[in-house]
């Protein structure tokens, strides 16, 4: 037996060392870990580039993927990162800017062909790209990737378009039907031609196309259903090395059997990309800030304790970006349970803008709304001010608010609940912000918070909630399935998109102009002429105080000095995944 | 002893099905209660905007629509006799005890369990063995050292101790310890595979947190002892001082520090959940948090039930070593 001396030493040792892990203090070298970089280089140009070979990129998250199956995810960090693996008809642009909004063929020879009034869409394939075994991808592998979206409740997470806009109806999926020629939705005359069949014109075929992973071609042999996303087979640069695994991770490998030379929207730079699921969001910051993590997939930017490192350290600062991203954080005002347009109006006048703004952080948190569509949105309009101010100084206009309350009947203002999301001190900055500029009209707000896991589903985005509850104001923000002013405005605005659980029309508007221009536009071959109608709509959107605009979200991004090409892609409103390099 | 360990066992048994009932009350009816719709559990493995068609079918799928004791009926009998579950492709057989396949991963809740258990086992013994050994020799000495500066200062740091959680000392030690001054590597422990020497951090936190908890319990537990007349009469016999301490006092002390030692062990077991989030670490604790955040029942259950069973058999082992450590347990 040791003696008592060694068991003194071993305890006090023992407890010297959980003293210093305690002891709060330390050094200040966040200086030390800056790069050469510059400020927002990457926002609107390609950062740090190269063509340097080799390395290991490390990816982390939080989370999860909803799936890697590229038919069966939504979400804009699942859609970047599975580009690295998969291939799509079209695709965004890998440009950075406005650019990067645009849909380019990826698989296809070139964008799709309309005919027969917009509802045929034909495509023309590559020859010779391959998946990672090296058999060549034929237009019937399109016909079945499309064909296994209809199966909603094997594959629930992807978006459901296809199922929505293709003339197939009562079709249930190759998982419940075998018999492929029962699809009628897509057509494949040849190898290589692709047609699609629509029950109604639709002028944004190719965004529908190329915005999520369900034009990738998927070898029926090889289909696993539910579970192809733990080894989806590759038909990009990279390849899985072996099965994912879910809240652990994955690594990609090349792929063989990318032929850079059919595309031109990807490289093949790392040796390896490793993916760690699972990492605390904080972690994540202090690993980007050491290099050893260089990129946070979800892109929604730093945390708040990095953020204020970031902000205040010139050398941290210069490897880091502060992009407009895809959000516009705004406040929708509920028709059902205030019907009356003055007094919407009365709450658009008398809000805060410039409490709200600041609760958003500022300049570095967001820039004032003037339209509902962001700026990503191109031919989208900069809008006028509708009864509100894009001024950081405007405190609101009471005398007007009183005047609007007094044309709505109610001069002495009204009651109403407003909800937020208790875990965003964001939202719940902006509520107390809006509570205290109504009150001084007499609109009082209940405020309400929710968790965020459930508030689209179950609380502001669920209407017989908003019903039951009298829920007259939220905060939300929408980022556009695709950049064009019917990804961003169809829906938050059509009637038609109403839904009862996931609700993204939270003012459950349904106004007979809105809802005509709506059923008009997806027949107009011209983007131009219907970037005019979004523009129309978002203007009577404004008018109608259906929405109180509030800012655009700003990210906080980190680019570690050793990521080569690095810029913020529009389209996805992060970094874009599928161009990265990685030096030392 | 063979009856005694087969009624715990049964008991065990009865416990977990108790323990699965109320979970899956709480997980649907007490929703339920609070207006939670089928439509709206759907929509939470939906993506944005989901269309009636696609609510319905994740409905379907998931049988969210059947009462919520047929539910209960059908996972209580996937446990006894297995299940297939269907991938869209294919028909997978679930042999019994099938504990169900994840609403999220899709993958077998059992395959899922037995891969994070070792992982989280590694972080409960090594830190265990810190606690231990750290919290009962200080104890020890704070005993026979009473009032002394020694004593003072271990029983004010055992007070911080118990007073610190770990995602306190944890996010500290990560950002000195770690980030800062280097001092250790980043935490990536990921399974067997890797260096269980990775934990050290995640080990020291927890066993802070535990050691200072058990220096109290030995001190108090020793000083009752040491005055016993069974220690008197052993010093009378001229025994050693050292045998005096450990094999009398020690030891008669050693009876309460082993029944919360084994409840420690068997909710660490179940899960260390604070220290795999702070760690970011992916044990049965993460598993379980997981899927409390993603409603994810099958994981849920399925957590819990494990989380019981380690409790059960921690304590039921504890009860067979009082008679090992305590002779006067052996002869009743």
């Amino acid at each position: 037996m040791r003696s008592p001396k060694v068991v003194t030493g071993a305890t006090a040792g023992f407890v010297a060392l959980s003293l210093g892990l305690s002891a709060c203090g330390g050094g200040d070298d966040g200086d030390d870990k800056g790069g050469s970089g510059k400020f927002n280089a990457g926002a609107t140009a390609v950062a740090n580039p190269s063509d340097h070979k080799g390395g290991v990129l490390k990816m982390a998250q939080p989370d999860d993927f909803e799936s890697l199956d590229p038919a069966n995810i939504y979400y804009a960090y699942g859609l970047n990162f599975v580009r690295l693996f998969s291939r799509t008809l079209m695709t965004y642009s890998s440009k950075p800017g406005i650019a990067g909004t645009e849909m380019v063929p990826d698989l296809a020879e070139a964008k799709g062909v309309p005919s027969d009034g917009q509802k045929t869409w034909t495509y023309k394939l590559k020859r010779g790209v391959k998946y990672e075994d090296g058999t060549e991808i034929k237009a019937k592998d399109i016909k079945y990737a499309v064909a296994r979206t209809f199966d909603r409740g094997v594959l629930h997470n992807g978006p459901s378009y296809f199922s929505q806009l293709l003339a197939a109806e009562g079709y249930k999926g190759p998982f419940k039907d075998k018999n492929l020629d029962a699809f009628k939705g897509v057509e494949t005359p040849d190898d290589y031609t692709v047609v699609f069949k629509l029950k109604r014109p639709f002028s944004e075929f190719d965004q529908v196309v190329g915005f999520s992973g369900q034009t990738a071609p998927v070898p029926a042999d090889k289909d696993k259903g539910v579970r192809y996303g733990m080894h989806p087979v590759s038909s990009g640069p990279y390849k899985l090395e072996a099965d994912y695994q879910a809240k652990k991770g994955g690594t990609l490998v090349r792929n063989s059997n990318w032929d850079p030379s059919t595309d031109p929207n990807r490289k093949q730079l790392p040796d390896k990309i490793e993916v760690q699921s699972g990492l605390k969001a904080e972690e994540i910051d202090s690993r980007l800030l050491a290099g050893t993590v260089q990129v946070d997939l979800p892109g929604s930017g730093v945390q708040a304790a990095a953020r204020q490192e970031i902000l205040t350290k010139p050398k941290l600062k210069a490897n880091a970006d502060n992009p407009v991203a895809g959000f516009h954080w705004y406040l929708p005002i509920n028709t059902k349970n205030i019907p009356n347009v003055d007094c919407r109006r009365a709450i658009v006048y008398a809000a805060d803008r410039s409490a709200m703004y600041r609760a958003y952080g500022g300049e570095v948190g967001g820039v004032m709304a003037t339209s509902i569509q962001p700026p990503a949105i191109p031919g989208r309009d900069k809008g006028t001010d509708m009864f509100t101010k894009a001024d950081p100084n405007f405190t609101g206009d009471p005398t007007q608010a009183k005047a609007a309350l007094a044309k709505c009947g109610k001069p002495n203002g009204f009651s109403t609940v407003m909800t937020f999301r208790s875990d965003r001190p964001k939202e719940k900055a902006t509520a107390e912000a809006l509570k205290q500029a109504l009150d001084k009209v007499g609109i009082k707000l209940e405020l309400k918070g929710y968790p965020s896991g459930t508030y689209t589903n179950e609380q502001l985005g669920a209407p017989k909630f908003v019903a039951k509850e009298n829920v007259g104001i939220g905060t939300y923000g929408w980022q556009p399935d695709w950049s064009t002013g019917y990804g961003y405005l169809q829906p938050i605005s059509d009637v038609k998109a109403i839904v009862p659980t996931g609700n993204a029309n939270n003012a459950e508007i349904d106004d007979p102009q809105i809802n005509k221009m709506w059923t008009d536009v997806t027949a107009i071959a011209d983007p131009a002429q219907r970037a005019k109608v979004y523009n129309q709509i978002d203007a009577r959107i404004r008018d109608q105080a259906y929405i109180l605009p509030n800012v655009y979200a700003k990210s906080l991004l980190v680019r570690p000095p050793n990521l080569t090409n690095v810029y913020f892609h529009q389209g996805y409103g992060m970094y874009d995944y599928a161009n990265l390099g990685v030096t030392g | 002893m063979v009856a005694f360990i087969v009624r715990r066992l049964l008991g065990a048994v009865g416990l977990l099905l108790i323990i699965s009932a109320v979970t899956f009350a709480i997980f649907f009816l007490v929703p339920k209660a609070a207006g939670v719709t089928s439509d709206d559990l759907a929509g939470r493995f939906a993506g944005r905007q989901p269309d009636a068609a696609t609510l319905a079918a994740i409905k379907d799928r998931f049988g969210l629509d059947d009462p919520v004791p047929v539910q209960y009926g059908k996972y209580i009998k996937s446990i006894v006799a297995g299940d297939t579950y269907d991938t869209g492709t294919e028909k997978i057989d679930c042999p019994a005890p099938c504990l169900g396949y994840s609403f999220r991963t899709n993958q077998s809740v059992l395959d899922q369990i037995l891969d994070r258990a070792p992982v989280t086992l590694m972080i409960t013994l090594g830190a265990a063995v810190l606690w231990i050994l750290a919290g009962v020799s200080i104890g020890v000495i704070s005993a026979l050292k009473r009032g002394t500066i020694f004593d003072r200062a271990a029983m004010s740091v055992a007070l911080a101790g118990v007073s610190l959680p770990v995602f306190f000392t944890g996010l500290l030690s990560l950002a000195f310890v770690v980030h800062s001054w280097n001092l250790l590597p980043e935490v990536n422990y990921r399974g067997l595979g890797d260096n269980p020497f990775n934990l050290l951090l995640p080990w020291i936190c927890l066993a802070f947190l535990y050691a200072a908890l058990y220096a109290r319990l030995t001190r108090a537990g020793m000083l009752e002892t040491m005055n016993e007349d069974f220690i008197r009469t052993a010093r009378a016999k001229g025994l050693p001082e050292r045998t005096v301490v450990v094999k009398h006092g020690l030891r008669a002390s050693l009876t309460p520090i082993m029944t919360v030692f084994g409840l420690d062990l068997g909710l660490l077991l179940g899960g260390a959940i604070i220290t795999e989030k702070t760690f970011s670490i992916p044990g049965l604790g993460q598993l379980a948090l997981d899927g409390i955040f993603q409603s994810d029942l099958p994981v849920v259950l399925g957590a819990t039930m494990t989380a019981a069973l380690f409790i059960v058999l921690a304590n039921l082992v504890v009860d067979i070593l009082y008679g090992v450590v305590d002779p006067r347990v052996r002869h009743s």
